[in-house]
């Protein structure tokens, strides 16, 4: 496939981009909107390394779950666009940007200019079979069974934990 | 052929950065929020890349447990946003100090 290469430098590209936008614009409504394209851009890298139910749960999950509360929040609250323009390039601005210049130096370092992990260079020749649900679900409900249970226990205090919490006080 | 493993991981250490910015840098705190799963997926894309080239399912065992705290976390955090809006009337995180002392 020599597509792919082209496919993921594309994906990058917009992944990078989505991100970037939804860090630097001022309005929540399009920074809400630039993550769930960032999601998307994520999903197809996930499709690329053959990981098909974290995709399809990236998007149902993150972009379709969690992104649609937080416009719904947004909505809610009624947020419009920062207005305090004097704080928008601040000293705190030039010091998160320096510290995660540095973290993105020495995580590249990492990653890419140290053999620590000695990485594979090829995709593994097993990995079409590894992301499939039946893969998944093998692990899911045998070697994790434990953790998928505690998961369950974990959004069930996360629900009622919500309720409380967003709950107008009748007093 | 297929994209080698660093190009995976390099584009997911570049996407943690943005989000740590955006936390760092920004004042909104549902932006902030955003910027937390932003830097969640650019881990998760660390833990799918590794387990593709690895052969393990694993890693992606694992993405989807994050994918499972990552909702809970988006539902609480949340909630929280509205309670302080409810009492402040505002999400502008330097105007909510009440466990500053």
């Amino acid at each position: 496939m020599t597509a792919e290469p082209l496919l993921f430098v594309f994906l990058a590209a917009c992944a990078v981009t989505t991100a970037v936008l939804m860090v630097s614009h001022r309005n929540p409504v399009i920074c809400a909107i630039s993550l769930i394209g960032n999601f998307f851009c994520l999903a197809a890298l996930y499709l690329l390394l053959r990981a098909q139910l974290l995709a399809v749960l990236e998007i149902a999950v993150y972009a379709g779950a969690i992104m649609v509360l937080v416009v719904f929040v947004i909505m809610l609250l009624n947020i419009g666009e920062e207005t305090r323009t004097s704080e928008r390039f601040s000293f705190r601005t030039i010091v998160g940007g320096v510290l995660g210049f540095g973290l993105l130096l020495e995580l590249l370092y990492l990653f890419v200019f140290t053999h620590y992990t000695a990485p594979p260079l090829a995709m593994h020749r097993d990995a079409p079979l590894v992301g499939t649900v039946e893969s998944m679900g093998q692990a899911l409900y045998t070697q994790y069974l434990f953790p998928l249970q505690i998961t369950g226990v974990l959004l069930l205090a996360a629900v009622v934990g919500a309720v409380i919490l967003a709950k107008r006080r009748l007093s | 052929m297929s994209v080698p493993l660093p190009y995976y991981l390099a584009l997911s250490a570049i996407l943690f950065t943005i989000g740590v910015i955006g936390v760092l840098a920004r004042r909104n705190v549902i932006v902030i929020f955003m910027s937390i799963e932003l830097m969640l997926n650019s881990v998760n894309l660390t833990l799918v890349a590794f387990s593709a080239f690895l052969g393990d399912v694993a890693g992606q065992a694992l993405v989807f447990f994050v994918m499972a705290v990552a909702a809970a976390e988006a539902a609480v955090g949340l909630a929280i946003v509205i309670a302080v809006y409810r009492n402040k009337q505002t999400v502008h995180v330097d105007d909510i100090n009440i466990l500053k002392w």
